[in-house]
């Protein structure tokens, strides 16, 4: 096991999770991938962690804040789809696209 | 902390489990029997015929229903409570003391969330879903006051490992010092094991919901599983909030046995006496009324440590 | 030994899950699948000596993820995948622009010069970061839960169709708020 290793597994979880970001239509499976992708950069600040910098905390209060932004991110990302959905019964991001008119 | 459990423990461990959670279907049979008037010599004898029946009956095959996570969320059950109990301490000595046991605990606790949403899922039935969805409804209301319940044991002893929460109550125990959090707990418990009056999950108002579709072996191991699972979170009770081992003239392991059996009697006494509470007056109960209390609770634990 | 395979397993388990997430037509199927990524991310980093935040990632993904499976089954038009469809747009730019950047990140994980010393790992690694969150990086903690509360404020407000005058009148005056249904503590 080294750095390399884990970060490999980082990166792939991010890639996973941009695929899906970029490709799925409904905004649930969209989040998904937002998911994936903070997962590997969990899995790499944990990594950093423990082979860069073990002697000081920061790589694993980096940890808690990617795990908060992950609990934030399903929160808001899923009252915004409840909002749109009640408003004008869609969720897909394609249809969504008005918005920003 | 003490020296790392033997493996004939670690064998032993689930069996005790099983056991006790045997007594626990046992004791609730004979209750049944005794509100119904039938003997009740006969009703301790009951779980065993049942277990029996349910080997030899032959598994329904429904369409559409997804197998795989039916089976899986059934076999989760069991296997969740087993590892609960792997932070346990049974005679000063835990399978795995982990230095997180109270987390460890937790978080294997919630795969139950899982396990009853996939089996209610799985059967392709309304009954199901919406039992399963029951189940994810209180699983909100409880989740919160049972973690703030955990956390304040973990507070009164300055440790997330088990077995240091047991040994802080050498004077006095927690559920004493913290009658609050030790009801919450008994509250989450029950609600953890979908037991009692917090059943609405599989009730009988929607023909046994998330288990409406279960037959033969799946159900064995789906109601097995339940009373393993009430009986892990009455064992866990023993060394967060009753002292742990500690008692006279009895070796530790008994005390934890005696303990954790009467915890589960008076489990399975509750939830025979009382009715169902439906889900969204639960939500409420618990948001309103029992977040509330257990935060003031792990306030005045909070000052006591830090006077005393 | 072990270590190393454990890793292996869990790691390449991890992405398999995650690939499955995008790859099975049930929504339940794909957010276990999705759980299943997470905790074994989390095992390894239950191999990094992070017995906290492992088992804070499998407690925290769990319960995430059965409400997600709530939403996920209410927005999907096939939630149970029994007639197959794909729901995506643009598929190969995304899938190349994905292997762009995993092809950049490789290249950047193998060129980048790591430190070769390891620092020791302290005696309780969650002690270390208990410390941290209430001392040095307070800060921090103190954000989040911020963050926290204005998220449960925000997604309820975002989320309720019901307003206070529909509970309580035009002109606030009801003394009780008229709710469908009620809740457990009489009100």
């Amino acid at each position: 096991m080294s750095l390399e290793l884990y970060l490999l597994l980082a990166a792939a979880l991010l890639t996973v999770g941009l695929y899906g970001a970029l490709s799925q239509q409904s905004i649930v499976m969209l989040m998904m991938g937002l998911e994936l992708m903070l997962n590997g950069v969990i899995v790499a600040a944990g990594a950093f962690w423990f082979y860069a910098s073990a002697d000081r905390p920061d790589g694993q209060v980096l940890v808690l804040v990617v795990v908060t932004a992950m609990a934030v991110e399903m929160a808001m990302g899923f009252a915004v789809t409840t909002a749109i959905f009640r408003s004008r019964d869609v969720d897909m991001v394609d249809s969504a696209t008005d918005l920003k008119d | 902390m003490g020296d790392p459990m033997p493996l004939w423990g670690m064998l032993l461990l689930p069996i005790g489990l099983l056991l006790l959670g045997y007594g626990g279907a046992a004791w609730s049979a004979i209750l049944t029997a005794r509100a119904a008037g039938s003997p009740v010599s006969l009703a301790a004898a009951t779980p065993a015929r049942e277990t029996a029946r349910l080997l030899v009956e032959q598994r329904r095959t429904i369409p559409g229903a997804d197998t795989l996570l039916w089976r899986l969320g059934g076999a989760t059950v069991p296997v969740a409570a087993v590892l609960a109990v792997l932070v346990l301490p049974v005679a000063d000595r835990a399978a795995a003391d982990l230095s997180i046991g109270v987390v460890w605990f937790n978080a294997m606790e919630v795969l139950i969330w899982v396990a009853v949403w996939t089996v209610g899922w799985g059967a392709n039935s309304a009954w199901g879903l919406v039992g399963a969805y029951r189940f994810l409804i209180q699983g909100l209301a409880y989740a919160l006051p049972h973690m703030f319940a955990l956390t304040t044991a973990a507070l009164g002893a300055g440790s997330l490992r088990v077995s240091d929460i047991a040994q802080a109550q050498e004077n006095l125990w927690f559920a004493a010092l913290m009658p609050v959090a030790f009801g919450v707990y008994l509250l989450s418990a029950m609600a953890m094991a979908y037991w009692g009056p917090f059943d609405p999950a599989v009730a009988r108002d929607l023909a046994g919901g998330a288990a409406a579709e279960l037959t033969g072996v799946d159900r064995l191991v789906f109601r097995s599983g339940r009373y393993l699972m009430l009986t892990a979170a009455a064992a866990m009770a023993v060394p967060l909030f009753l002292g742990g081992g500690a008692g006279p003239l009895l070796p530790g392991w008994a005390w934890t046995v005696l303990k954790t059996a009467a915890v589960l009697a008076l489990l399975v006494w509750l939830g025979h006496r009382l009715p169902t509470v439906r889900v969204d007056r639960f939500t409420e109960i618990g948001w309103v009324v029992l977040i509330p209390a257990t935060l003031l609770q792990a306030l005045v634990v909070a000052i006591v440590v830090l006077v005393v | 030994m072990v270590h190393t395979a454990v890793f292996a397993v869990c790691a390449a388990a991890s992405v398999a899950a995650g690939v499955a997430v995008f790859r099975v037509d049930s929504m339940a199927r794909a957010t276990l699948a999705l759980l299943a990524s997470f905790v074994l991310a989390a095992i390894t980093l239950l191999l990094l000596d992070l017995s906290y935040l492992g088992v804070l990632v499998i407690l925290m993904m769990t319960m995430e993820m059965m409400i997600m499976i709530v939403f996920m089954i209410m927005y999907m038009m096939n939630p149970a995948g029994l007639m197959p469809m794909t729901m995506v747009h643009n598929n190969r730019g995304a899938l190349a622009i994905s292997l762009a950047v995993f092809a950049a990140l490789v290249t950047g994980i193998f060129l980048v010069p790591w430190p070769d010393t390891r620092p020791g790992t302290p005696a309780d690694p969650t002690l270390q970061l208990a410390e941290a969150i209430m001392g040095s990086k307070m800060l921090v903690m103190m954000v989040i839960g911020m963050v926290l509360f204005a998220t449960m404020v925000a997604a309820t407000v975002l989320s309720t169709a019901r307003g206070r005058y529909d509970r309580y009148g035009d002109r606030l005056r009801r003394s009780r708020p008229d709710d469908p249904i009620r809740g457990g503590v009489g009100r």
